[in-house]
């Protein structure tokens, strides 16, 4: 056992300062550790990690509101992405066997930053009318990003329906169709879901981008299917291929793995598979366990 | 099932269920098979359409919900040709990404390489030469043409009209030809790379063009003559399957279905790309939002294509059709050899015997790629289905991090319940088809 904190539930290798059977929990937990392990489920990835929540149990009934309460205080300062893993080395080679000397190299994903005024083109004037249409707008927004000509509206997951439903109707805003609604799963982020609308405003011949983000404990993020009922469908992809639960979607099933199918594929932690191939005597690995640049 | 000899294996069986009774058929007449039955047991019929049925195509399936002839609840299952396009594209260079989005909707594959490739050069921030974009614009032009060609021809043949499946897909052809002649390949061609497109034009490839110029017209003059007059199409299409612009816009419907409502949103026109504001075209609408109007809508579209495939080959100059810096460009000259699309044999000489750094220059571009900037990024084109978007997403390495193709088939599908409940169940092929879906691109 690597943490001494958590017992594994199928370790029952009496130890040298054993306890009489009658001390320990049917499963093997050992009684004496005391009430904080309640919250602490071995297997969760969530419990090694000294910033880590104490994760209750991702299971349906929590509150929302109360759980993104709670990440809030985490993430204070609000900006979406606080911090990333590093990657190490180039080749995909852990441990010994790099021998390019690329094994040092250590890189990490830029996050994006919030924009400064003036944005540029039509952002600021979207993003004041925002601010002016909606009245909850500081505690809404978390960041505003320009990046290669285009705007992202951090938003948090709560407010995205009433946003789309402002963005839609206010006069100045008028983004009235919902070209797409998709996810991006940046692993190793705190809330590494990220649910990402892109509206278009046909009006004013505009486009912006509203992003979400939630973690995999609590991933509740409001449908907008009342708003754009174009997002019926393209919702259930996000919940297929990436478990985000759309709050009140009239029919949130998997649409295009079967129905019971487990896990979801687009997450990044979820293995691509395949099979090795046999070429001319070599045996070539799946792709996803090929050597490659990282 | 009886056993008796010369029973008809392929007859309808039934057996009842908790839920009633179940039929399977697979032809002949319906009031046979449930002619014996008292009608009072299926009111409600619930049929399953699909998943492979000629009328749905692909691998489309269907929950119909009917009452008599009418139905009243639909219900699209989709999912059957999902090949994980996106999750693999995660695993490959950026280049090779480009043969991944091609296989999405497979009637347009140029339309999903551009879509792509202007996402990945967005993203580098770099500028195309000029004569890839007119290249491109020209390959976009022939694949709507070819697209709507597919269209014509099957959409006829469910409407009654064999003779239109068979000279739709005879003009089609030629288009393919033309491709072949451009990239090696008919279909999936790859030929869209991002920072410009795979090789040059040939001069047989631009005569062939020409030639596919003059000849189009005459026959779609010959489809005007044979379809657009025809009573029983009329009687198929017209007032079939109504959706208007504020029903379109609120399920996400664009192309030629949300044109045939009145609406002349075209993205060529509205937010243009590759030059598309330089052309001389109009945007055919229709106002009787049925799949009539859809139908001429994209009959004039092919008219309008030609225009800019004429305007477009006058314009073209010669110069490089692949952006000058090497560490993008990929990877140096093909050449369509004896045995398909393959490296020129001069750069394979080169490479091979007297450059080492072009060898190693060469290696490192194909096996690691190029590297992209982080950041995300949206793009939009006009399909012939409408929309196509690619949300494009890089963490600085040479692999896409996340692309997600909007694709307009997948949108546009969600609009059958909304135009065929109500209906009677021959006219939820009929729109359907008009929404021209295409199942490799709704499942990816």
């Amino acid at each position: 056992m690597a943490d001494e904190k958590l017992p594994h539930p199928a370790d029952d290798e009496p130890a040298a300062d054993a306890k009489p059977a009658g001390e320990r929990l049917p499963q093997g937990r050992d009684v004496t550790e005391g009430p904080a392990d309640e919250k602490v489920y071995p297997g969760h990835a969530a419990a090694g990690e000294p910033d880590a929540l104490p994760v209750k149990h991702p299971t349906d009934s929590i509150d929302p509101l109360q759980a993104e309460a709670e990440l809030d205080e985490v993430v204070a300062g609000g900006a979406v992405p606080t911090s990333v893993p590093a990657e190490q080395g180039m080749f995909g080679v852990h441990g010994s066997g790099d021998t390019s000397g690329m094994g040092g190299l250590v890189r990490r994903r830029p996050l994006p930053v919030p924009a400064e005024r003036p944005y540029g083109s039509y952002f600021d004037e979207t993003v004041d009318a925002l601010a002016e249409a909606f009245p909850q707008f500081h505690e809404a927004i978390e960041m505003v990003n320009v990046d290669r000509d285009e705007l992202t509206i951090y938003v948090r997951p709560r407010f995205i329906a009433e946003v789309c439903k402002t963005m839609r109707d206010d006069e100045a805003l008028r983004y009235e169709f919902c070209s797409s609604v998709s996810g991006v799963d940046y692993l190793g982020e705190r809330r590494r879901l990220h649910v990402t609308y892109h509206l278009l405003s046909m009006t004013y011949r505009r486009r912006v981008r509203l992003e979400v983000a939630v973690t995999t404990e609590n991933p509740h993020v409001p449908t907008v299917t009342p708003v754009y009922p174009t997002a019926d469908w393209q919702e259930r992809e996000t919940y297929d291929m990436f478990g985000v639960v759309f709050d009140g979607h009239p029919n949130l099933t998997r649409i295009l793995m079967p129905d019971d199918w487990e896990g979801y594929p687009q997450r990044k932690d979820y293995p691509l598979g395949g099979v090795p191939v046999e070429y001319k005597g070599a045996e070539i690995p799946p792709p996803d366990e090929r050597r490659a640049y990282k | 099932m009886s056993t008796t000899p010369n029973k008809d294996p392929y007859a309808a069986t039934s057996r009842d269920t908790t839920e009633g009774k179940v039929y399977t058929v697979t032809g002949g007449d319906w009031d046979t098979i449930v002619g014996s039955d008292d009608p009072l047991h299926h009111e409600k019929l619930v049929i399953n359409m699909g998943p492979q049925h000629p009328s749905t195509h692909g691998v489309l399936r269907l929950v119909l919900e009917m009452e008599g002839e009418t139905v009243t609840d639909v219900r699209p299952v989709i999912g059957y040709l999902h090949t994980g396009i996106e999750k693999n594209m995660e695993y490959r260079t950026w280049t090779q990404g480009s043969t991944f989005v091609t296989r999405a909707d497979y009637l347009s594959p140029i339309a999903n390489e551009t879509v792509y490739c202007l996402a990945v050069e967005k993203l580098l921030g770099i500028e195309l030469p000029k004569r890839a974009e007119l290249i491109r614009v020209i390959m976009l032009e022939l694949n709507r043409i070819a697209s709507h060609l597919v269209w014509f021809a099957t959409t006829g043949m469910e409407l009654g009209a064999t003779t239109m499946m068979i000279i739709g897909f005879r003009e089609r052809e030629m288009v393919l030809e033309i491709f072949e002649l451009v990239s090696g390949l008919r279909m999936n061609m790859a030929y869209v790379r991002p920072g410009g497109v795979a090789q040059d034009f040939t001069p047989e490839a631009v005569e062939a063009i020409r030639e596919f110029l003059k000849v189009m017209p005459k026959r779609l003059k010959q489809y005007e003559n044979l379809m657009n007059g025809q009573p029983i199409l009329h009687e198929r299409a017209k007032g079939v399957a109504y959706l208007d612009v504020s029903g379109a816009l609120a399920l996400g419907v664009t192309g030629p279905v949300l044109r045939s409502a009145g609406l002349p949103w075209d993205l060529r026109k509205t937010t243009p790309y590759l030059g598309y504001e330089t052309y001389d075209f109009e945007v055919p609408t229709e106002t009787t939002c049925d799949v009539f109007g859809r139908w001429m809508v994209r009959f004039h579209e092919c008219w309008e294509s030609l225009k800019i495939i004429e305007q477009a080959l006058d314009r073209l100059e010669p110069g490089p059709v692949m952006v000058e810096d090497k560490k993008v460009a990929w990877p140096a000259q093909l050449a369509i050899g004896t045995d398909g699309m393959g490296n020129s044999l001069s750069h394979v000489a080169k490479i091979m015997g007297q450059s080492m750094e072009a060898l190693i220059h060469h290696f490192k571009l194909v096996t690691e790629g190029f590297r992209v900037p982080a950041g995300q990024v949206y793009t939009a084109v006009e399909s012939p289905r409408g929309e196509i978007g690619c949300h494009a997403v890089s963490d600085g390495g040479t692999r896409p991090y996340r692309v997600h193709v909007r694709e307009p088939s997948f949108v546009n599908l969600q609009a059958l319940p909304a135009i065929s409940e109500g209906g009677l169940l021959a006219d939820v092929v009929a729109g359907g088809a008009s929404l021209d879906p295409v199942m490799g691109g709704v499942d990816r």
